[in-house]
């Protein structure tokens, strides 16, 4: 017992030294591995929100990517010359998770008498309405600047630092996307203790008590309609923050960047992890989110070598990796790469006639 | 007037294909409860052959009806296949899972064939040669287009025909009675995988021929044109019922309508200048200052779903379900 808790906390003790050092490594290789990562960190972030909803909570939202596009115009509105607003980062964090948790209660109020599948339909419904109205909102008052996006957002700036440039610590230079690897990975580790807190608790076991059975939960005297606006409104705010991150890493956002497919992809990380383990699912946002750089560092010389030119453009197969990637989980492993115990039984076990 | 009985017009044509393609959801989902996402991208397939087939005959001389049916007819037997082949390989081994399974497996295949079809055809918009003439008859002070007469009498004829299908031959009963009961229509002999299979096939081919219509009526195909399209139909199939043949009929044409009527007074009703509100400077000499326009087209139909869904989810015309998770 003694000995493999002393396992355990050395291996602790690895992880969180290697994060630690990570960004170190990968500036090595060149800062733009430390952006990607920084992205990466930003889908680990939404999985985790997501995983809320369909892991926890058993309702699947594939208009997740609307809640990542509220928290994102709410830091650029907040903190862009477009309104000539420059309120300070930890301001503007939970106003836009709180606006986010309202886009997703507004959602959640009248879809809850919903079946799964219908359920999927409409929130994929409301990912387009979001998108469609950020899209027009630049007339008659200019509020989105429609396609042309909000550029100019404010960096992050805590204190006196200012994530945009770089500094040096007691010597030790960092880059402005390092900063931001350590800021998110903070937010990641407070979110990933959010995740497992719940999952422990009263609220986390109402959740599973609805996911596997809701007539039998609400008959255990659970508040179901409840329980679920609270699903929906936990993993809204968490996309809100990964959202408004987003929107200060990148300075510039337009509804380009909150398409459909953004939504099927931070829902395939979820599967393809294995929907409501916490590890799971990082270990599928972590592996699809580098699955584009990958690509661009294989498959473009591969086919240069090969033929002389691009004949498949590494766009396209990332989204068939996508698209196989979730027919081939649900056909093979539908618990997901690392299921969760609960989840595992429930998806292999047959459907009652 | 006259631009609402030409939006009727124009809402009954896009109507009508929006049902055809909805009977393909709405049958699928009738026999075996599944939402089947990729129903849209057969849709598009279907575009798409045909598009291919009438741009290498267009300078052949033939007749332009004659090559738009060369067109649909190569197109109906692709799509057939492709129908088939993802409800054997995808949605087959899945059939008593649990129903978030066969959903996910569906975005799945419809991501899958989507950037199959980017891979064939590229990114570019394929474009309808000018080969069918123009003509225009008026109607009521509107004016509707031979084009728009085919496409309204042809989904007509396909809805009739589907009917006599499912209610006059032995693989509609059959359908019918796997809809009600897979495992009792077993035990009387009914050959359910055969029937799911035929069910697909039928849907697909409907689609197929749906996407030759819309990318005729709009005179564009492109391998993104499925989802949207696909959206929508589903929107028809709930607003009509969903597993109900006849209700998806009426919920695309009324869908179509809607749609229309949305797009063409949305601007106009939403004029805060129409009732005094808008600001002086934007409203002097006659000015307008709408708060939505006819961009927000593509709103309405989530807009119905939702509405649908939330005051009543059996649609019009389907019967109360039971909720089964």
């Amino acid at each position: 017992m003694k000995k493999s808790r002393r396992t355990l906390w050395a291996g602790v003790a690895m992880i969180a030294l290697t994060l630690l050092l990570l960004p170190f490594a990968l500036s090595q290789a060149g800062t733009a591995w430390v952006r990607i990562t920084n992205i990466a960190l930003l889908y680990v972030l939404l999985a985790l929100g997501l995983n809320i909803v369909v892991g926890f909570a058993g309702l699947l939202d594939l208009g997740y990517v609307a809640f990542y596009a509220v928290g994102a115009y709410v830091y650029a509105l907040l903190a862009s010359p477009h309104f000539g607003l420059h309120l300070p980062f930890w301001a503007i964090l939970p106003i836009g998770a709180a606006v986010a948790a309202l886009f997703g209660v507004m959602l959640g109020a009248p879809t809850l008498k919903l079946r799964g599948d219908y359920l999927a339909i409409v929130t994929l419904g409301f990912g387009e309405i979001v998108r469609i109205f950020l899209n027009n909102l630049s007339q008659p008052v200019n509020i989105t600047r429609g396609p042309q996006g909000i550029t100019g957002i404010d960096p992050v700036r805590i204190g006196g630092i200012d994530f945009s440039r770089s500094d040096s610590v007691l010597g030790v230079v960092l880059s402005g996307p390092m900063k931001y690897y350590y800021l998110l990975l903070g937010l990641m580790l407070v979110i990933i203790l959010i995740n497992v807190r719940l999952q422990n608790s009263r609220i986390g076991r109402a959740w599973e008590a609805i996911r596997e059975d809701e007539i039998a939960a609400r008959a255990m005297g659970i508040d179901t309609t409840g329980m679920k606006l609270l699903a929906f409104a936990m993993g809204a705010s968490f996309g809100g923050v990964a959202g408004g991150m987003f929107a200060a890493i990148q300075g510039f956002i337009s509804p380009e960047s909150f398409v459909l497919v953004e939504s099927v992809m931070v829902v395939s990380m979820v599967v393809l992890g294995g929907m409501g383990n916490i590890a799971g699912v990082i270990l599928g946002a972590v592996l699809l989110a580098f699955v584009p750089e990958i690509l661009r560092w294989t498959v473009e010389p591969a086919q240069q070598a090969l033929f002389g030119k691009m004949l498949i453009e590494p766009e396209v197969i990332r989204m068939l990796i996508f698209g196989l990637a979730l027919v081939l989980v649900m056909l093979f492993r539908p618990a997901g790469l690392l299921p969760s115990t609960v989840r595992k039984r429930e998806l292999t076990q047959e459907r009652a006639p | 007037m006259d631009i609402f009985v030409q939006q009727i017009i124009n809402g009954l044509t896009l109507g009508a294909v929006y049902a055809i393609v909805a009977l393909g959801y709405t049958m699928v989902y009738g026999i075996i409860q599944l939402i089947n996402f990729a129903h849209g991208e057969v849709v598009m397939i279907g575009a798409m052959v045909a598009f291919t087939v009438i741009n290498a005959l267009a300078a052949a001389g033939l007749p332009p009806l004659a090559v738009v049916l060369i067109g649909a007819g190569c197109a109906i037997p692709v799509c057939m296949l492709v129908g088939y082949a993802m409800e054997r390989m995808a949605y087959r081994p899945l059939r008593s899972a649990p129903r978030l399974a066969p959903l996910i497996t569906a975005i799945g295949v419809s991501i899958i064939l989507q950037h199959l079809a980017m891979l064939v055809w590229s990114r570019n918009v394929l474009a309808f040669p000018q080969i069918i003439p123009l003509t225009t008859y008026t109607f009521l002070g509107a004016t509707i287009t031979g084009v728009q007469i085919t496409i309204l009498g042809l989904c007509l004829a396909m809805m009739a025909g589907l009917a006599l299908l499912v209610y006059r031959t032995r693989l509609g009963t059959a359908m019918r009675a796997t809809a009600q009961n897979p495992q009792v229509a077993r035990l009387m002999g009914v050959d359910v995988n055969r029937v799911i299979a035929a069910t697909f096939i039928i849907g697909a081919g409907l689609g197929a021929v749906a996407g030759v219509m819309v990318g005729t009526y709009y005179g564009v195909a492109q391998y993104t044109m499925g989802s949207v399209l696909g959206l929508k139909a589903f929107a028809a199939a709930v607003l009509g019922g969903i597993g109900n043949i006849p209700g998806a009929m009426v919920g695309g044409l009324l869908l179509g309508v809607v749609e229309a009527l949305g797009a063409g007074y949305i601007g106009d009703l939403t004029d805060l200048c129409r009732y005094g509100l808008g600001p002086a400077a934007s409203c002097a000499d006659g000015g307008h200052f709408v708060l939505f326009g006819s961009n927000y087209q593509d709103v309405f139909a989530f807009v119905v779903l939702i509405l649908v869904l939330v005051f009543r989810p059996s649609g019009l015309l389907g019967e109360r379900v039971g909720d089964r998770a």
